[in-house]
């Protein structure tokens, strides 16, 4: 008999868990209802019962497994694609569409391993450069291109 | 014959110049993400969803519905010049279409996967006329309780269907169905599910997290190995085959076509699946199986032409049931809703236009693609050598504006951005976020029908059990669920997955 070890199966049933429990905790709050009248929480409510049964099932097979063969996690890139978008998020408001979107992409650029200063800049003045003719020009989409922080509107 | 006046409205709507261009937009596009590894149909469509409300329904979808198949064409054409798949519909089609294309035959593997295509999507837009109409009309005559029962078989069969875990793929479609749940209360108007946000009272962003799920978390998971791809190319001679070669691709395509177009119906069903299943079966029919992988061209012919009646024929359920069989369908109903148009089967009637010009630009669509793509397929291949480092700060930025240009809602971003992590932790737990879409899309509308249901038979829930329909409908995803969960069963589905 091998020693369960942390796997795939138990830290999925472990986050289903863990995600029913948070629903749980907005459905708590709800009018259930009857069954006949149901309530805005009696449906979900089953359906967090059923979610946390399934994370048990799993979780209950992954102590029947041993840990997984290694497998690479994307670090660099879940980061910096993250903050790439995050960022476009914080600054579109403040600083305006092309400055926000030129940070995003200049954030994003640095996710890859094979990017090259010469290729990045070109890109970046490529990106922007279509974006802004796409959806500024193009769609009209109604955004200042620089925000308050940078002297516009 | 009504089908043929239905057909001359489809025509008539599919032929205008709007529609003719945005039916030319949506199988260039879909030919392009077919062509590029990494960026698939799934990921455009949900990048192209806020672009698609500025458009009438109906272009909308001729659009959308273009890059879904013409992403079957593009991918086979990578998959036979340098045996990449830009698809997971053409995987197979890499085993022998491109050795042929190493032994000189890249003409003829190109010629045999453009026919195939063209006669199964012209089949299948036949059948699509056919026959949804009168399922349209049967479905109709549901109740709550009927509806319902098919939500949940059509839920069920689509995990069935898939590989991976069956418990955790069933896991997904709970979170699915929670996460469409949040936002108002269709009946007492109580804001729920909403972690205590206010930004979260009309529920969770489509657009938000089909992008964070289908764009951002595929960036991050195909950056985890960037390898460079070979460019050891088949030569392109002329793209044509012979009459020996015809004749022999003549019964694969139509069994393909057959077995692709019922496959694409079922739920779970789609594009790759069929391919997969037809390349088993011819196979298995050739009195010369060991030919395969070594550059049968049965192997291109059947596959090629399955994966395209396939991904035609999975309208069927969408347009007509209003019940997606796949992601790219959970997309497409995700469009109609913010569209304003309740997908079921009322879109037949009540919106003719949509329903019969949609499926009348899909065999215009498949007579583009024919005729663009022969000519193009330099082009194409050029295309094939940009990088992907190139490509994913475009979908960054693409995704981004997106997202925000729906509701110019800044939280819009920060919940793509988290549906992206959450996207990406999952994959890396082997927890198919797909199952999560067909839950999220279903949701509001299965607890509709649930609680209608319970009304009208005053809270018993023997009403599923005892109408025949809803009873039958029911005892069919049970015997989904069992067939998959049985050891010997699974067995066989776990071997059919490893071919």
């Amino acid at each position: 008999m091998h020693q369960p070890r942390i796997n795939k199966d138990i830290c999925s049933g472990a986050i289903f868990i863990v995600i029913a429990g948070l629903f749980m905790l907005n459905v708590l709050k709800l009018p259930l209802g009857t069954s006949v009248r149901m309530g805005p929480g009696y449906f979900p409510l089953v359906l967090c019962v059923l979610l946390a049964a399934l994370g048990v099932l799993t979780v209950l097979k992954g102590l029947r497994q041993v840990t997984d063969p290694p497998t690479r996690t994307a670090w660099r890139g879940l980061i910096l694609i993250t903050a790439a978008v995050i960022a476009f998020g914080v600054l579109v408001a403040p600083l305006g569409f092309i400055p926000a979107l030129a940070i995003a992409v200049l954030i994003s650029l640095f996710a890859s391993i094979h990017m090259t200063f010469k290729l990045g800049g070109l890109m970046l003045v490529g990106i922007v450069a279509f974006c802004w003719a796409v959806f500024i020009q193009g769609i009209k989409l109604p955004w200042p291109i620089l925000g308050p922080w940078l002297g516009g509107y | 014959m009504e089908l043929f006046s239905d057909l001359a409205i489809g025509f008539g709507t599919a032929l205008t110049v709007q529609n003719l261009v945005y039916c030319f937009v949506g199988v260039v596009l879909g030919t392009l993400v077919g062509v590029l590894p990494g960026l698939g149909p799934l990921a455009t469509i949900a990048m192209l969803l806020p672009i698609t409300f500025t458009l009438p329904p109906v272009s909308a979808l001729i659009m959308l519905s273009g890059i879904y198949y013409g992403a079957q064409y593009g991918g086979s054409t990578t998959a036979i010049l340098i045996k990449v798949p830009g698809e997971s519909s053409s995987v197979v089609t890499t085993l022998d279409g491109h050795e042929m294309a190493r032994q000189g035959r890249a003409g003829a593997a190109l010629a045999t996967a453009a026919i195939g295509s063209f006669f199964a999507g012209t089949v299948a837009t036949l059948l699509l006329a056919l026959f949804a109409p009168p399922l349209a009309e049967i479905a109709l005559k549901f109740g709550p309780a009927e509806y319902f029962s098919l939500m949940v078989l059509g839920l069920i069969a689509s995990v069935a269907l898939a590989s991976g875990s069956i418990v955790k793929a069933l896991a997904m479609i709970v979170i699915g169905l929670l996460l469409g749940l949040a936002g108002q209360d269709i009946y007492t108007g109580t804001v729920r599910l909403n972690f205590g946000l206010s930004e979260l009272s009309d529920g969770f962003d489509f657009v938000a997290l089909a992008m964070g799920m289908f764009g951002l978390a595929e960036i991050i998971r195909n950056l985890e190995d960037e390898r460079s791809r070979s460019t050891i190319m088949g030569k392109v001679q002329s793209v044509m085959v012979s009459k020996d070669e015809l004749k022999q691709i003549t019964p694969p395509i139509i069994r393909g076509t057959l077995l692709g177009s019922l496959l694409g119906i079922l739920p779970g069903g789609g594009a790759m699946l069929s391919s997969f299943a037809s390349y088993a079966l011819e196979k298995k029919l050739s009195k010369t199986p060991e030919r395969f992988g070594k550059g049968a061209i049965e192997g291109v012919a059947g596959p090629e032409s399955a994966n395209n009646a396939g991904a035609q024929t999975s309208f069927i359920p969408m347009l007509t049931l209003g019940i997606p069989s796949n992601p790219v369908m959970a997309l497409m109903i995700g469009a109609l809703i913010i569209q304003g148009i309740s997908p079921g089967p009322n879109v037949v009637t009540s919106n003719p236009e949509l329903f019969w010009g949609v499926i009348a630009s899909m065999w215009i669509g498949n007579v583009m693609l024919v005729v663009l793509n022969l000519p193009m397929i330099r082009l194409w291949v050029r295309l094939l050598m940009v990088p992907y480092h190139v490509l994913f700060p475009c979908i960054v930025a693409i995704c981004s504006i997106g997202v925000y240009s729906v509701s110019n809602n800044v939280f819009d971003i920060f919940a793509m951005a988290a549906f992206g992590v959450i996207g990406y932790v999952l994959v890396k737990l082997d927890c198919e976020p797909a199952p999560l879409l067909l839950g999220f899309v279903l949701g509001p509308m299965l607890e509709e029908h649930l609680r209608r249901a319970m009304l009208i038979s005053r809270g018993s829930a023997s009403i599923f059990f005892t109408r025949p329909i809803s009873a039958a409908l029911l005892a069919l995803s049970a015997l989904a669920l069992a067939s998959v969960l049985l050891p010997t069963i699974r067995k066989k589905r776990e071997e059919a997955f490893q071919e």
